[in-house]
């Protein structure tokens, strides 16, 4: 496998610099699984610093509890400068990199994608009018919706795949065993990483007191969107499988992974949202906030509009909040490479890559 | 007309581990409780902010703990340490509290972790704070919030106001350059030692002290203990003595902390700044040597040293605060760092001449000696040859001082007509009633756990009857 170089950047020495300041310190080492790993080197390539980066969660247990932290001329605040380089390293992944400093940074590059595909949607609705169908396929056909969303899922599922191959070479990841998989899905599943090595969570919307609530609020988010992304299967096992159409009652799969989905994901997102605002942003990446806000809100507002897709089922709203709904997804599926979504892939990535080395 | 009855029935001076483990225990017996604290918020916590653990005594495996550790192997490795300057009562009375304060800490939110890599060996006598001192002292004054607890920050005692009966009545205090009473019941004096106030450690050691390097806060000068002191309260502990460490020479004045320490010695040849040995760098491990080396620094001209290592036992110690300044000439090394290069060369090639051929172990006193150099180095003696060269500059670093207000074993302050009816101490302030020289890992902490609520369960009942 080739070694990918990773570019010298101002984020990666600024991290560096404080990483070398742990190592002689190694106060925060029970914290999370950033600094076992850091502690079992003395100097750190770039590659390192990106590895540590994508594994730190950002609980801010060690900001909080560092004797270095600003004011002191040390001017530790690791959960930022990690922070700083990955959000670089996602851009550098990332493919074409100019999308991912747009929509990282810039809420209002993400609402106008929504705006843009609401309105494509609108259009589509009315330049492929059905002359057949139930419920909502008879606004926008199964066909027509199958032949918008394919590519939709395809395009940025494989710049997503190409980044994350990019991701692996350059932290020198090794073939992926079924245990490897296992354990990052615990770790991943249990979101031990925010837990703050006690159990009483992270350092997030508190300051220095621990709660739970993040790591709540992620988990429903999380379990919000794989639900919803069972009904989606689901209904299109229905479909296709077994040849059963849209609408389906309340007691179909679809709907049983829906509803419950649906609710939590707004639930879930809307929480985050407010976590965030309530946080202090300079323990993350400033600069990223508006592009964080705006993507836990399109995650709120697709499974809201999903909700109410359900809600208006034979009335007239129901083409309007299709194409809301429709439209929030196609932005959310188009720019997962460049917005926040990529953090899950990438944290997934380490996650394995730190099992295998502990392994 | 009588004065208005003070509103705090508790005030505590300094809000540190000491000082905070008191306001809890007084707050929790009722108690209503003002804790003052010089530094701003980033700072407080003073030197326990610095800290990474605390020793526990433990009958078996206990919390993070391994093993047993006993009553009496605790006091014998303090004895040892301190060659029998240790008030054995006080002493025993610290030691047997020392479980029920790990119970207390955890009650009150701290949380604690293995031993650190690199310390293995302290994994069965010290309990490790999760994210060291300041993590404690943040959970501290998160409980002493919920409890009620005033804590006012960048408020400097500057005098305790002592009445005719002979006991506490008030506070001068500093706030923002104006000056202010603050009245109370009873008083807890936990601020600390005087080892950032340069001008102080200058009168024991002389001009030299001013090279010291300050390893914790620059908010302990001591201004609460010079006060009781010239008031005539008792004091305990030897002003000359203080622990003292070598660290890396170019950590800030004050605050570099852990971090600055450095574990290269045993493996280096130390020179001071005209290129010459001064002592065995061998003699024993280094948890056993390290407290003596800023002594013997700061005993070197300009009270530096230069600690001189090869490649090969670079990664031999823990990382460094900042890398090393490394030539691959021995020459240019001494360029770097400043030192004579013939000088530096001479040492380096008489050491050389008098290592002798044999087995290397860091791990363990090796006997690997010179012969016929002097001072000799009596382990770890392999020649220095290797490139590239690597050097650290070393200054001494103070931690804490020694001398101190005398308490009795209810933490209560002797004064000049006997014990003081309403003040007590607790902590670095009042340590050197315990330890009269040397100093024992972790020790500082447990004083400062077990004294503190002492002192806060005593001054509450006072303040109640
Ligand atoms: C780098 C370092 C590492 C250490 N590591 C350990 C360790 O791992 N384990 C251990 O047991 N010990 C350790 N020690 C020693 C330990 O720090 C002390 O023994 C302990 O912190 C003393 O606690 P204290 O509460 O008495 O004082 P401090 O924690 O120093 O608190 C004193 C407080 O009083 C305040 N103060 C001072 N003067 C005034 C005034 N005039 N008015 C108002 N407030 C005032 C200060 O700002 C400070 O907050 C270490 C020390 C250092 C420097
Ligand atoms: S964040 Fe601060 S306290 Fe924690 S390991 Fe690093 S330097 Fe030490
Ligand atoms: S912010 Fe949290 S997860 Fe990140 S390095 Fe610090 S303690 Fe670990």
């Amino acid at each position: 496998m080739t070694e990918i170089a990773t570019p010298a950047s101002a984020a990666t020495d600024e991290a560096r610099r404080q990483a070398e300041i742990c190592n002689a310190c190694r106060y925060c080492e029970g914290y999370c699984s950033v600094f076992p790993l850091m502690f079992r080197s003395r100097t750190f390539a770039d590659a390192d610093i990106v590895e540590l980066a994508n594994l730190c969660h950002n609980c801010r247990g060690c900001y909080y509890a560092c004797q270095y932290a600003p004011p002191h001329a040390f001017a530790l605040n690791l959960p930022r400068a990690l922070a700083e380089v990955r959000a670089e390293s996602w851009q550098r992944y990332a493919w074409p990199s100019a999308l991912a400093r747009l929509f990282q940074r810039s809420g209002v590059a993400l609402v106008v994608a929504i705006v843009l595909a609401v309105a494509a949607i609108f259009l589509a609705m009315g330049a492929l009018r059905p002359t057949g169908g139930r419920g909502f396929y008879a606004v926008l056909s199964h066909g027509a919706m199958v032949a918008i969303f394919t590519p939709l899922f395809l395009l940025p599922f494989l710049a997503m795949a190409r980044g994350l191959a990019r991701y692996w070479r350059e932290v020198g990841g090794e073939r992926v065993r079924l245990a490897d998989l296992a354990a990052a899905t615990g770790g991943a599943a249990r979101l031990d990483n925010l837990a703050g090595g006690h159990g009483e969570g992270c350092n997030f919307e508190a300051g220095d007191r621990f709660t739970n609530t993040r790591r709540f609020a992620h988990q429903a988010t999380a379990a919000g969107f794989l639900l919803c992304f069972a009904a989606t299967a689901s209904g299109t096992l229905y479909h296709y499988g077994l040849g059963w159409e849209a609408p389906y009652s309340l007691f179909s799969l679809p709907k049983l992974f829906g509803v419950p989905g649906g609710v939590l994901l707004t639930a879930g997102a809307l929480a985050l949202g407010l976590l965030k605002v309530r946080a202090d942003p300079d323990l993350g990446a400033p600069d990223l906030w508006g592009g964080d806000i705006a993507f836990v809100l399109t995650l709120a507002l697709t499974g809201a509009t999903g909700l109410m897709l359900y809600a208006a089922g034979g009335t007239p709203l129901v083409p309007v909040i299709l194409a809301l709904h429709l439209g929030t997804v196609a932005a959310f599926f188009l720019t997962t490479p460049y917005s926040k979504m990529a953090h899950a892939f990438y944290r997934f990535a380490a996650l394995v890559r730190d099992a295998q080395r502990r392994r | 007309m009588s004065a208005p009855a003070p509103h705090y029935d508790v005030i505590v001076a300094g809000a540190g581990n000491a000082g905070l483990s008191a306001a809890i225990v007084a707050a929790e017996a009722g108690a209503r409780v003002l804790v003052l604290e010089s530094a701003p918020p980033a700072y407080r916590g003073g030197n326990s902010r610095h800290t990474r653990n605390f020793r526990c005594m433990h009958e078996g495996p206990l919390a993070v703990l391994t093993g047993r550790y006993g009553e009496d192997e605790y006091l014998d490795d303090l004895m040892r340490v301190t060659k029998g300057k240790t008030d054995a009562d006080l002493a025993r009375l610290v030691i047997r509290n020392s479980p029920d304060c790990l119970a207390f800490m955890r009650a009150h939110g701290v949380h604690f972790q293995p031993s650190l890599s690199g310390t293995l060996s302290l994994s069965r006598t010290n309990a490790f704070f999760l994210g060291g001192g300041k993590a404690l002292i943040n959970a501290y004054c998160n409980a002493a919030t919920d409890l009620g607890i005033a804590i006012a920050y960048e408020t400097e005692i500057r005098h305790v106001v002592v009445g005719e009966g002979g006991g506490f009545e008030a506070l001068e205090v500093e706030v923002a350059g104006e000056r202010r009473i603050v009245a109370g019941r009873t008083l807890v004096l936990a601020a600390g030692g005087f080892e950032a106030n340069l001008d102080w450690l200058a009168e024991a050691w002389g001009p030299a002290a001013r090279n010291f390097l300050i390893r914790g806060t620059p908010y302990n000068r001591g201004a609460v203990l010079r006060d009781m002191l010239d008031q005539g309260a008792a004091s305990v502990g030897d002003p000359t003595q203080c622990h003292c460490v070598a660290i890396d020479g170019r950590a800030p004045k004050f605050d570099g902390g852990i971090a600055s320490r450095l574990d290269c010695v045993p493996f280096s040849i130390v020179v001071n700044k005209d290129g010459r040995r001064f002592y065995d760098e061998g003699e024993d491990v280094w948890p056993k040597r390290y407290a003596i080396w800023g002594r013997l620094v700061a005993a070197q001209p300009d009270q530096v040293a230069f600690s001189i290592i090869d490649a090969k036992s670079a990664d031999l110690f823990m990382p460094s605060l900042y890398p090393p300044v490394t030539a691959d000439t021995l020459a240019e090394l001494a360029a770097k760092l400043g030192l004579p290069a013939a000088a530096l060369e001479e040492t380096v090639a008489g050491y050389n001449a008098a290592c002798r051929p044999g087995a290397f172990d860091p791990t363990e006193l090796d006997g690997l000696a010179t012969e016929a150099l002097a001072p000799a180095k009596t382990n770890w003696a392999r020649p220095i040859n290797e490139p590239p060269f690597c050097g650290y500059m070393l200054r001494p670093g103070v931690t804490f001082t020694y001398l101190g207000l005398k308490v009795d074993e209810s933490a209560r302050v002797m004064g000049p007509r006997g014990r003081y009816p309403n003040i007590w101490a607790a902590g670095e302030i009042m340590a050197g009633s315990i330890l009269g020289e040397g100093y024992l890992a972790g020790f500082g902490m447990t004083i400062g756990a077990v004294f503190g609520r002492i002192a806060g369960r005593e001054a509450a009942a006072v303040a109640n009857a």
